[in-house]
């Protein structure tokens, strides 16, 4: 099992990263026993985010694709839940739902990811192509407040947002439905984001991961060394933004509404800043800092959206001008290399965080 | 039909001219466009409130977004030319910081200047006089642009660098003063276009979004030539986008562009302009 999640591709391979990676999910288990349930929800709500962080992760970091369309794929998966689930009846339909409107996701992204990669369009093109996109669907749905955008019984609502549907729910023991809303939502989401960290971590070192990391390295001796780039990078394109389009479902499934704002500007920004600021070349790095970042904005946020917004622009600037590879990632690199310096055998480098 | 033509022509060019420009310079895709967009409409429609007179305040808020494109060049930009992803990053966080920033300082909106006034009549239609000079303005842009890079000597270092910078700087050509000069120009048509149409729309500091997507797929049309491929994208792109306003109303005109700025880079990856470079070789 270990044998698979370890690799060159990844931070964090020896016993004291996974002893403080199950203490960390032990923590992450019990919380809510101690909590009070409103920081539960808000523990939930920063958690559904990170499912878009790690996608990014995965194209950018590893691959070296810059899609700024994580919002789009979020956009398209959110309302899609939406819509499905008012349409489709709720209840046990949401799960339905929820896969449906990841596809959904996943399939804009073949569409466009094809263009945009048989195109052979690169570097800062791909960033602004999928950008373009994403503000024209944001765009799009502002402008849909009248009754003629429905499906079936689902008003699209505008600027005003979508609401109504049903949160993911299923059945449970004794006739009961089971709504994931609150503690329940947080175990999902924990155990969607244990899932999908050590499925990343198991592509990311298999062969598949190596590939793409050569593509980020140099498409051109990629190709040459006989691999189908574009293929690859289709296939990246399309995992990273199913996983936006997974935060999109349970972001809408959260509140029971989603609006074009999460979609366009300065939305679109938000995972860029993320991913950039915790490092965008390792995924434990991204999903760490992604987790921190929300929870230190979301105490900001109380006080005032445009300082947080302010601020958050401001790390990205100082991101890129002062540790491009991110803060984060610097920090985990810093304590590895101090393991090392006190000859602890196993090249590690631990990343306890919160 | 032609006046409409001639009316989205004009959007185009003029949002995206100084973004090709420090494109075809640079490489860089500045993000904070929009933000500069936005210095020049507010620039304009601060001193009209001031008492100036509206032209005067146009070039007022062009030269204004010149000179602050020039410093933010010197003191941003100028670290990231070998590293063109992440000057996307850094201008994109700068455009953050202003956006919001402005939004604290100045609030959500700021009291507009009417259209100026106007319009003649060619059968039973009423034009807008306004909108005939905003597409002259266009067209002055274009040939702005044609005769700084065409015809002075600023225009031969600026194509030399374009070409080979290396080779540029080792013949003498002050590299950097070309590159925080295009910047410079690049802002300040960005600011041009902010003074233009800042008597038509509502000023609120978020107003750059309203343009970028125009200007991002014009220059992912054009290409990196300002001259060659900016000006035909803008034509083509104009002419989807009447066709499809006409049919069915603006957003459908605008997915309809976005999807013809698709299917166009999957035939034409280097834009209008590598197409031709690669025509005339």
């Amino acid at each position: 099992m270990l044998r698979l999640v370890n690799g060159a591709q990844t931070v964090g391979n020896g016993w004291p990263f996974w002893m403080s990676f199950l203490a960390v999910l032990a923590g992450a288990l019990v919380y809510p026993m101690f909590a009070d349930s409103y920081d539960v929800g808000n523990f939930a709500y920063f958690l559904i985010w990170v499912f878009m962080a790690m996608g990014l992760c995965l194209m950018w970091g590893y691959c070296g694709m810059l899609s700024f369309g994580q919002t789009f794929f979020f956009g398209i998966a959110g309302y899609s839940y939406g819509v499905l689930a008012i349409v489709l009846g709720g209840g046990t339909m949401t799960v339905l739902a929820l896969v449906l409107a990841v596809v959904l996701a996943g399939l804009s992204a073949l569409v466009l990811g094809y263009f945009m990669i048989w195109g052979r369009v690169g570097g800062v093109f791909f960033g602004i192509v999928t950008l373009s996109a994403t503000l024209v669907l944001a765009f799009f749905l502002g402008q849909t407040a009248g009754p003629e955008w429905a499906i079936g019984e689902a008003r699209l609502n505008g600027f005003n947002g979508m609401k109504g549907m049903d949160p993911l729910n299923i059945p449970w023991f004794d006739d009961e439905t089971l709504y994931f809303e609150g503690a329940s939502l947080y175990y999902l989401a924990i155990a969607l984001i244990v899932v999908v960290y050590l499925g990343l971590r198991i592509l990311l070192n298999s062969r598949f991961g190596n590939v793409i990391v050569a593509i980020r390295e140099d498409p051109q001796r990629a190709e040459l060394l006989g691999y189908d780039v574009r293929k690859y990078q289709l296939i990246t394109f399309i995992v990273g933004s199913s996983l936006a389009g997974l935060s999109g479902v349970l972001y809408t499934s959260w509140g029971q509404f989603i609006t074009p704002g999460s979609i366009g500007l300065p939305a679109a920004a938000m995972p860029i800043v993320w991913v950039a600021f915790s490092g965008r070349g390792d995924i434990t790095a991204t999903l760490v800092g992604s987790f921190l970042i929300l929870y230190a904005f979301q105490t900001i946020t109380v006080y005032s959206q445009q300082a947080a917004l302010v601020l958050m622009g401001g790390m990205l600037l100082a991101t890129v001008m002062i540790a491009p590879q991110g803060f984060v990632i610097g920090i985990a690199r810093t304590i590895g290399r101090l393991f090392r310096g006190r000859g602890a055998g196993n090249a590690t480098s631990s990343n306890t965080g919160s | 039909m032609l006046y409409q033509f001639a009316d989205v022509f004009a959007f185009l060019i003029l949002s995206a001219a100084g973004l090709a420009i420090v494109f075809g310079m640079m490489g860089v895709i500045n993000m904070a466009h929009g933000e500069f967009i936005m210095c020049g409409a507010y620039v304009t429609v601060g001193l009209v409130h001031a008492g100036f007179p509206l032209p005067l305040a146009q070039l007022c808020g062009t030269l204004a977004a010149g000179i602050i494109g020039v410093i933010v060049e010197m003191a941003i930009v100028r670290k990231f030319y070998t590293r063109p992803l992440d000057s996307l990053l850094a201008t994109w966080g700068l455009s953050l910081v202003v956006t919001q920033g402005m939004l604290i300082l100045v609030g959500s909106s700021v009291a507009g200047i009417g259209t100026p006034p106007g319009s003649f009549a060619v059968g039973d239609y009423t034009f807008s006089v306004y909108r005939l000079v905003l597409f002259a303005g266009a067209l002055a842009a274009l040939g702005f642009v044609y005769i700084i890079f065409m015809r002075t000597k600023f225009g031969v270092h600026a194509r030399a660098t374009m070409q080979n910078a290396k080779m540029a700087r080792a013949l003498g050509v002050p590299v950097g003063r070309v590159y925080a000069l295009s910047f410079g120009i690049g802002a300040g048509l960005a600011g041009l276009c902010g003074a233009l149409y800042a008597p038509t729309m509502t000023l609120i500091p978020t107003m750059g979004a309203t343009f970028i997507v125009e200007s991002f797929v014009t220059v992912v049309v054009g290409g990196s030539n300002v001259l060659l491929g900016t000006a035909p994208a803008g034509i083509l792109l104009a002419a989807v986008r009447t066709t499809l306003n006409a049919w069915h109303g603006q957003i459908i005109g605008q997915i309809g562009m976005l999807i013809a700025v698709i299917l166009i880079i999957r035939i034409l990856p280097e834009g209008i302009s590598g197409f031709l470079t690669r025509k005339q070789r």
